[in-house]
């Protein structure tokens, strides 16, 4: 191993190659079917990247991985990441027409997949003009012959031999990772992050989060969605254990397993903080061994925070705010959470944060202006896309650089800690997700029988907000709220479906004739 | 009505929005097919305990016992005899 061991940290994968150098027979992480050491992680790794590479992956290559949270999603993404590939994490919710709008727009040649998903990816194969290879997980089977090879991961892991691979070329600023994001378009955008944005975050986030090498770190979100991604990405950085749940949907497993783990990290998002709290007022829960829980996504309620104190009744309470665009913008220093209760803090370490009024004025204290962001953290851009990705990298204050405009408007207090007011845009945030309106009236517009659609956010104590739609039919047809959301449930995410649908005989019209959604909800 | 059937049309009704019998199979995992998720369980648990009078204890809420509709009809089953 000696040849591949960096001195510093260049690339993602360095995190592996170090950890494992440094801690070889430590466990990386545990899952419900095993524990797993950082050697296993590397030996796993290389001989995907091995098989990746004798498939023809090339530096900067795309590789999607559409997969649950388990130990197959780990080696795969560390097995890209040293082939020098470029990842992209598909939330396993995923329905086929999206899935293959993802693989379409990414250029994947390759799709690494788990066997209980063949009803969404088997039908688009067909479909898909740069894929050509499928591996996937789970029970093996026959699949139906067609022009894109579809391999059991056993079978590939099992005929690569170590000598195959060939060391990664790739630098700092290459590609690493395209994560997908809702946007106001309505399709989906890869937000390009290259090696250095991310381990530049991932050093930021330890820093302030205080992690060492010690830490058992809690996972339960989707490795879709970078908070989730984020804790492998830390916990291996660190040579920390990384304790890895499919999800929260059993809370009781999750509950015996931070137990039984001794998990002393737990990030969550409000809507599982809530469901938390529910289970506390049913029986009592305490967990002593955790230090530090985080929440970000959407704004944790003030109100929850004594419960937490009195389920974590070691820990330190970080509240943070962020988008993909940048992976993480503030957080507030635990200490201070109960001085500013609903402030979102200051600028990670490393980094800074403007407010500028909309033409580009510093505003004062106390008043309302939209948050720029600078740091070494930004994302390169939306993958082609590029009048969107100019539409959030700005000129900086400085000369030829470029700074992020969140779209977002905050205020900063006398002593520069920040305030989140509200969004520029019309994206809602519901369950720590973001979904596009436009997204879910474009599945809407689709359904026969559906004349006009309209799709707002209604706030909601313990989801942040509630996806409503609001839909006028055709004459002839025969829908009801059921039957729409039925078929939003075949095209969409499960926290996109509409929690309501109202049938109505006409929408409010603005006076140029669109629908005014103001007057809505 | 039996607690099976109950049951389903419950399931059917609120996740999968339909009255077509066929689209749940009784012994399909409803997390692995993405019909519950982590919100889900809880309504599901509350609406259990409402309609048959039951009281589910934390460590009762696993997959064993929630999972399907035939885990969840044995379940609600034993908790009657008790």
């Amino acid at each position: 191993m000696a040849n591949l061991l960096p001195i510093i940290h260049r690339l993602l994968g360095d995190s592996l190659l170090v950890s494992a150098q440094k801690y070889p027979s430590k466990i990386v992480v545990t899952t419900n079917d095993g524990e797993y050491a950082y050697q296993e992680l590397l030996d796993y790794s290389v001989a995907l990247a091995g098989a990746l590479q004798q498939r023809g992956l090339q530096r900067g290559g795309r590789v999607a991985i559409y997969m649950d949270n388990g130990w197959p999603a780990l080696f795969s993404l560390y097995g890209v990441l040293l082939a020098g590939g470029v990842f992209v994490m598909i939330n396993p919710q995923t329905k086929a027409d999206k899935l293959a709008y993802i693989l379409n727009d990414s250029d994947a040649s390759c799709l690494l997949t788990e066997v209980h998903l063949e009803n969404n990816f088997v039908p688009i194969l067909g479909g898909l003009s740069k894929l050509q290879h499928v591996i996937y997980a789970g029970k093996e089977k026959t699949f139906p012959m067609s022009a894109i090879s579809i391999e059991h991961f056993d079978k590939v892991l099992d005929k690569v031999s170590r000598d195959v691979y060939v060391e990664n070329r790739s630098i700092s600023n290459d590609l690493a990772a395209l994560v997908y994001t809702s946007g106001s378009t309505g399709s989906p955008k890869g937000v390009m992050h290259t090696h250095l944005s991310m381990l530049f975050a991932l050093n930021s986030l330890i820093e302030y989060l205080r992690l060492s090498d010690e830490d058992r770190i809690l996972n339960v979100l989707p490795l879709s969605f970078d908070y989730g991604l984020y804790q492998l990405l830390m916990a291996v950085h660190i040579g920390a254990t990384l304790i890895l749940e499919k999800s929260f949907a059993f809370p009781t497993l999750v509950f015996k397993c931070i137990k039984e783990k001794e998990v002393t990290v737990f990030p969550g998002v409000p809507s599982l903080f809530a469901i938390l709290i529910s289970s506390h007022e049913r029986s009592k829960l305490k967990f002593p061994s955790i230090t530090r829980i985080t929440n970000t996504a959407a704004a944790l309620p003030a109100d929850f925070i004594p419960t937490l104190k009195d389920i974590f009744p070691n820990a330190l309470v970080y509240k943070m705010y962020g988008l993909t665009e940048c992976k993480r913008v503030s957080y507030l220093e635990p200490e201070l959470v109960d001085r500013k209760p609903t402030s979102v803090g200051k600028a990670i370490p490393g980094t800074e944060v403007l407010l500028l009024s909309r033409d580009g004025n510093s505003v004062e204290p106390g008043e309302t202006g939209i948050l720029h962001v600078r740091g070494p953290h930004v994302m390169l851009g939306y993958w082609k896309q590029e009048e969107l990705s100019e539409n959030m990298l700005k000129d900086d204050v400085y000369p030829n650089q470029k700074m992020l405009c969140t779209h977002d408007w905050f205020k900063m207090d006398d002593e520069g800690f920040l305030y989140f007011v509200g969004r520029s845009d019309d994206i809602i945030k519901t369950r720590g997700e973001k979904v596009s309106p436009v997204e879910v009236e474009n599945v809407l517009y689709g359904i026969e029988g559906i004349n006009e659609a309209a799709v707002i956010g209604v706030s909601d104590s313990m989801f942040g907000q509630l996806v409503k739609a609001f839909v006028t039919l055709k004459k002839s047809s025969s829908l009801d709220d059921k039957k729409i959301k039925k078929l939003c449930v075949a095209k969409l995410e499960n926290y996109m479906v509409p929690k309501e649908v109202i049938v109505m005989d006409s929408l409010p019209k603005t006076t140029n004739g669109k629908i005014d959604k103001k007057r809505l909800g | 009505m039996t607690i099976e059937s109950n049951i389903r049309n419950y399931i059917l009704e609120n996740y999968l929005f339909t009255d077509d019998q066929s689209e749940l199979a009784n012994d399909a995992s409803l997390l692995e097919k993405g019909i519950i998720d982590s919100t889900g369980i809880m309504e599901l648990v509350f609406y259990l305990e409402e309609t048959f009078g039951i009281k589910i204890d934390d460590h009762e809420m696993v997959p064993e016992n929630l999972d399907s509709v035939d885990n969840i009809v044995s379940f609600v089953k034993g908790k009657d005899s008790n």
